[in-house]
C-alpha cells in the first residue's frame, strides 16, 4: 500500500548524504507507525469513496443520452456504485460534464461546481467537453470545460460509449485509490478556492483576465484619444468605487481582489455624476 | 368574381395565387425567380391574413431570413393543414441599414418564436411582435452571428476546406490564434468596468392593481425552473409567475445549448453538414439525415435508388420507434415512476441502436444518408435480427407497455384533462407531429406529401381528440404500431441493387436555387431551408427545428395548472435541446 501512494521516495533518488540519514529515520523511527496510520486510513477511506461515488444528474447535450444509457438496463453502472444521480450539486460527489459547453450555460456550470462539496471530481465526457469538439469553431462555444473549472478524467468520443464512461468511471476510481488525506488539496489548511464564475458581457468575460481586457481597453482608448486629453485628470477614488459598484452580479463583487479599477474616462465620470444627483 | 374562385385556387400554384393576391391587393406581390410570392412590406399582414382566411393557409411552417448582399429577405413557408396541400412561399425584403418587417404573429401566433430568433441571428426586426428579444444568445450579445459580414472570434476562413489545414499551410490550435487564448472577442476598447450587467428581474411581483383595490390576493412570484433540473430534459429554463400555486404565465428560456449549427453549416461544405445533422435531435439523428438528403436532392435533382429508398424507410421508422420509447418512458419519469418504465424502454431503444451500430458504425451519431442514396449497404446480420425484432419482439413489448402503463392510476389522473391543446390552436401555433395529432388534427407529413417511398405503404395517421398529455402519450403508442407496419411491409419488399445513384464526385455542387426538404420525423415536421449559389457550400442553411417551434405553445398550455403539471406536459411535448437550440 506504501507504493502506491509516492510519499515514500525511492532511496536511490537521494544523493545527499544528511537528506538520506533523516529520510532512514524518518522510515523507521516514530513515524512509522503514524504513517501506517495514515495510510489504513487512506485505504479504508479512498476503497469507502471509491465505492459510492455519486453523480450529479446533470446532462448538457448529446453525451448524456448516452450517459443516461451507462446507467440504464444494458450497462448498469450501479454495478461501480455510482448508480445514484443526485439532482441536488450538495449530494455529489463527482459531475460528468456531458456535452457541449455553450457560453451561455458556462457561469451556471461553474456555479453548481462550487457548489458541490468537497471532495469533488469531474469528468468531462466527449469530445465537446473536453476541446469544443465538432462545434469548436462556434461563436456561442467553450473550447472545453478545464478552461473555467479543474477536470480528472476526460473520456475522448463523440459521444463516447457507454463502455467508454465506464472506463472513465473506472480511471477516476483509479484516481482516488491514490490519494492520500496528505496530500488531497481538501485536507490541507486553509480555503479551498472557489473557481471564478465568468459574466455574460459582449461576450464571456473570464474573470480571470479582467485586469488584462481593462488594460487593452486602456490602451485602445489612449490611442484614440488626442494628446494632452483629460485622460489624466481623474479623481481615482470615486472611479473605483464606481467600478466596484457597477462589477456586481448577483450580489458577488467580480472584481480580483487586490487590484484597483483603473479610472473612468471624462465623459462617463460626468454621466455618473448627474446619475447621482437625480 | 374574383373571391368566390378563391376556394379553388391551391397554395402551390404560385400564378394563380399571385393573380388572386394582386387583384385585391394592386401591386403587394410579385414572383421571384424561385417561384416565390414576394409581397411588400406594407401589405404583408393583409396579404398574410388573406391567405389564411380564404386560401386556407393555416399553417406557418417556417420562418427564416437570408442575408444577400443587397437586402434582407424573410421566408415564410406556409400550408394548408386543413386541405393537406402547400407550400407557398412568401418573402418579404428589408433594407440592410435598418431592417423592419411587420410581425407575422398576429396572424400565425407560430411564428412567435421564429421570428425571435431571425431578430437574434440577423438583426431583423419585426413590427408588432409582443416579446422581441434575444432568444438563443443573451441579451447584451454583441452582433448579429448570421449575417454574412459577422466572423466568430475562431474564424479561419470564408469557406470550407480552410487553405491552412492543406499540406501547404500550417495548421495552429485556434486558441494560439486569437487574443484573448479563448474562443472570445470583444467590442474595441472594451472596458468591462463600464460594463452594465444586464440582468433579468426576479424579485416577487406584488400585483399593485389589486392591492389598491383592496383585494386580498397572495404575492405573484417568479419560479426559474431550469437550466440544471431533472425535468427539464436538459438544459431548458422555464420562467414561471406564479399566483399561489397557479400559473398565471410561463416563459421558456433557450440558447443554453445553441451550437451554431446554422453559422457552421454555412462554412461547411454541403456533405460536411451531414453528420452536423445527427447532433440537431439527437435521438433520431436517422431521421436527420433523411431530411437534410432529401432537401439538398430536391435542388441537385439525383435519383434515389429503389434499394436506398426502402433502407431509409426502415431505418426511418426504426428511429421513431426508438424516439417514442424514449418518450414515453421518460414522461413516466416525470410522473414520478422512477426510471422503472424508462429502463424497460431503454432496453428496446438498445436493441434498435445494436441494429444501427452494425449498420453505420455508431450508436447514436449515425452519419448514413448521402445525396443519391446511402452510405453504406445493409450488412449480412441485420436482416435476420430486424425480422425478429419487428415481428416477434416489438409489438410484444409495444403491449406491455399499454397493459402496464395506460390504465394506471397515476397516469390517467396527471394526464388527462391537463395541458389541453384545441385543434385550431395547434395550427395556428404551429406544432407538429404528436402534439399536433394528440389535438385531433390528423396531419402527417409522410400522408400530406409523401416523401421518399411513403405513398407505397399502407399506414394509419393515429390521432386522439382529446389534445391532453394522455392524448400525446396514446399517439405516441400508436404510432409506433404503425411503425411496425410499415417495417413489415418496406422489409417485404426490400430490393436487391445498388445504394447510391448519380454521378460519382469528388466534391458536390448543388444548383443555384432554394429548396425546403421536410421529414415527419418523431417529434414532428423537422424541415431545412438550404440556399445554394451554385458554390460547393450553402449560402443559407436553415433547420426548421420542430422541437423549438412546439414550445411556442408551451406557455398557454401551462397557464392556470400547476407547477407539477408543468413537468408533465413538458414530457409530452417531447423536446429534445439539441434541436431547440441548435
Ligand atoms: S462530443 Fe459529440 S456527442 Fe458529445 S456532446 Fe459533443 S457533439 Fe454531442
Amino acid at each position: 500500500m506504501a507504493e502506491t501512494n509516492g510519499h515514500t521516495s525511492p532511496i536511490s533518488l537521494i544523493d545527499d548524504e544528511d537528506q538520506f540519514i533523516i529520510e532512514q529515520v524518518k522510515q523507521s523511527v516514530l513515524v512509522t507507525t503514524v504513517d501506517k496510520l495514515i495510510d489504513l486510513v487512506d485505504n479504508i477511506n479512498n476503497w469507502g469513496r471509491r465505492s459510492s461515488l455519486w453523480p450529479m444528474q446533470f446532462g448538457l447535450a448529446c453525451c448524456a443520452i448516452e450517459m443516461i444509457c451507462t446507467a440504464a438496463s444494458r450497462y448498469d453502472i450501479s454495478r461501480f456504485g455510482a448508480e445514484l444521480f443526485r439532482p441536488s450539486p450538495r449530494q455529489a460527489d463527482f459531475m460528468i460534464v456531458s456535452g457541449t459547453v455553450t457560453k451561455k450555460m458556462v457561469p451556471q456550470i461553474v456555479r453548481l461546481y462550487n457548489q458541490m462539496p468537497e471532495p469533488k471530481y469531474v469528468i468531462s465526457m466527449g469530445a465537446c467537453a473536453t476541446g469544443g469538439g465538432p462545434f469548436k469553431e462556434g461563436y456561442n462555444v467553450v473550447s472545453g470545460i478545464d478552461k473555467y473549472i479543474p477536470v480528472d478524467v476526460y473520456v475522448p468520443g463523440c459521444p463516447p460509449t457507454p463502455q467508454a464512461l465506464l472506463h472513465g468511471l473506472m480511471t477516476l476510481q483509479a484516481k482516488i485509490d491514490n490519494e492520500s488525506i496528505r496530500t488531497a488539496r481538501w485536507y490541507r489548511s486553509g480555503e479551498v478556492e472557489e473557481a471564478p464564475i465568468p459574466i455574460l458581457g459582449p461576450d464571456i468575460i473570464d474573470v480571470r483576465q479582467i485586469p488584462d481586457i481593462r488594460a487593452e481597453a486602456m490602451r485602445v482608448r489612449a490611442a484614440t484619444q488626442t494628446v494632452g486629453g483629460t485622460a489624466t485628470d481623474r479623481p481615482d477614488s470615486t472611479s473605483t468605487a464606481t467600478a466596484a459598484k457597477t462589477l456586481k452580479v448577483d450580489g458577488h463583487a467580480v472584481s480580483p481582489k487586490g487590484k484597483t479599477a483603473p479610472p473612468l474616462s471624462a465623459e462617463r465620470l460626468a454621466q455618473v455624476k448627474s446619475l447621482k444627483k437625480t | 368574381m374574383v373571391i368566390a374562385e378563391a376556394t379553388t385556387v391551391k397554395l402551390s400554384e404560385i400564378d394563380a395565387v399571385l393573380k388572386q393576391v394582386n387583384a385585391l391587393f394592386p401591386n403587394a406581390a410579385t414572383k421571384d425567380t424561385n417561384g416565390s410570392l414576394v409581397v411588400a412590406n406594407d401589405k404583408l399582414v393583409d396579404v398574410a391574413n388573406y391567405l389564411k382566411d380564404d386560401l386556407a393557409a393555416d399553417y406557418c411552417s417556417s420562418v427564416t431570413s437570408v442575408d444577400y448582399p443587397d437586402r434582407f429577405e424573410v421566408v415564410y413557408h406556409l400550408y394548408s393543414v386543413s386541405k393537406q396541400e402547400g407550400p407557398l412561399v412568401m418573402k418579404a425584403h428589408a433594407d440592410k441599414g435598418n431592417p423592419i418587417v411587420p410581425s407575422m404573429v398576429s396572424v400565425w401566433a407560430g411564428a412567435n418564436l421564429q421570428e425571435r430568433e431571425v431578430y437574434d441571428m440577423m438583426g431583423i426586426r419585426f413590427a408588432g411582435h409582443p416579446n422581441l428579444k434575444r432568444v438563443l444568445m443573451w441579451e447584451g450579445f454583441e452582433g448579429y452571428p448570421l449575417r454574412k459580414d459577422y466572423k466568430e472570434p475562431y474564424y479561419e476562413e470564408e469557406k470550407k476546406p480552410y487553405d491552412s489545414r492543406h499540406p501547404g499551410g500550417h495548421h495552429q490550435r485556434a486558441e494560439e490564434r486569437v487574443p484573448w487564448g479563448k474562443n472570445v472577442q470583444y467590442p474595441a476598447g472594451f472596458d468591462p468596468d463600464e460594463m452594465t450587467v444586464i440582468k433579468t428581474e426576479n424579485l416577487p411581483l406584488v400585483d399593485a392593481l389589486d392591492l389598491r383595490a383592496g383585494r386580498f390576493k397572495t404575492d405573484r412570484f417568479i419560479v426559474n425552473m431550469g437550466p440544471q433540473h431533472p425535468s427539464t430534459h436538459g438544459v431548458f429554463q422555464m420562467r414561471i409567475t406564479l399566483d399561489g400555486e397557479t400559473i398565471v404565465d410561463l416563459e421558456p428560456v433557450m440558447g443554453y445549448l445553441h451550437r451554431n449549427h446554422e453559422k457552421i453549416g454555412e462554412r461547411n461544405m454541403w456533405l460536411m453538414n451531414m453528420p452536423f445533422t445527427d447532433r440537431l435531435d439527437y435521438i433520431c439523428s436517422m431521421g436527420n439525415n433523411l431530411g437534410y438528403a432529401l432537401a439538398v436532392e430536391k435542388l441537385m435533382g439525383v435519383e434515389v435508388p429503389e434499394r436506398a429508398q426502402y433502407i431509409r424507410v426502415i431505418m426511418a421508422e426504426l428511429t421513431r420507434i426508438a424516439n417514442h420509447f424514449w418518450a414515453i418512458g421518460f414522461l413516466l419519469n416525470d410522473l414520478g415512476a422512477f426510471f422503472t418504465p424508462s429502463l424497460y424502454a431503454i432496453e428496446e431503444r438498445e436493441l434498435i441502436l445494436d441494429l444501427f451500430e452494425m449498420t453505420a458504425g455508431s450508436r447514436m451519431m449515425c452519419n448514413y444518408m448521402r445525396f443519391g442514396g446511402i452510405a453504406a449497404d445493409l450488412p449480412e446480420e441485420f436482416l435476420p435480427l430486424c425480422h425478429d425484432l419487428v415481428y416477434n419482439r416489438m409489438n410484444r413489448k409495444i403491449d406491455e407497455m399499454d397493459t402496464y402503463l395506460s390504465q394506471n392510476e397515476i397516469v390517467l389522473a396527471r394526464g388527462k384533462g391537463i395541458g389541453i391543446l384545441p385543434p385550431d390552436m395547434a395550427i395556428n401555433y404551429s406544432t407538429a407531429g404528436p402534439v399536433l395529432r394528440g389535438s385531433g388534427v390528423p396531419y402527417d407529413v409522410r400522408r400530406a406529401q409523401p416523401y421518399s417511398i411513403y405513398d407505397r405503404f399502407d399506414f394509419k395517421v393515429c390521432t386522439r381528440s382529446e389534445g391532453d398529455v394522455y392524448a400525446r402519450y396514446a399517439v405516441r403508442l400508436d404510432e409506433m404500431r404503425e411503425s411496425v407496419n410499415i417495417l413489415k411491409q418496406a422489409m417485404n419488399q426490400l430490393p436487391a441493387g445498388p445504394i447510391m445513384g448519380g454521378r460519382k464526385a469528388w466534391q458536390i455542387r448543388v444548383p443555384k436555387g432554394e429548396a425546403y426538404g421536410r421529414v415527419e420525423n418523431p417529434k414532428g415536421e423537422l424541415g431545412f431551408f438550404v440556399v445554394s449559389d451554385g458554390s460547393a457550400n450553402p449560402y443559407r442553411y436553415h433547420v426548421r427545428a420542430t422541437s423549438y417551434i412546439n414550445l411556442n405553445v408551451l406557455g398557454e398550455l401551462c397557464k392556470g395548472h400547476t407547477v407539477a403539471d408543468v413537468v408533465a406536459i413538458l414530457g409530452s411535448i417531447d423536446i429534445v435541446l439539441g434541436e431547440v437550440d441548435r
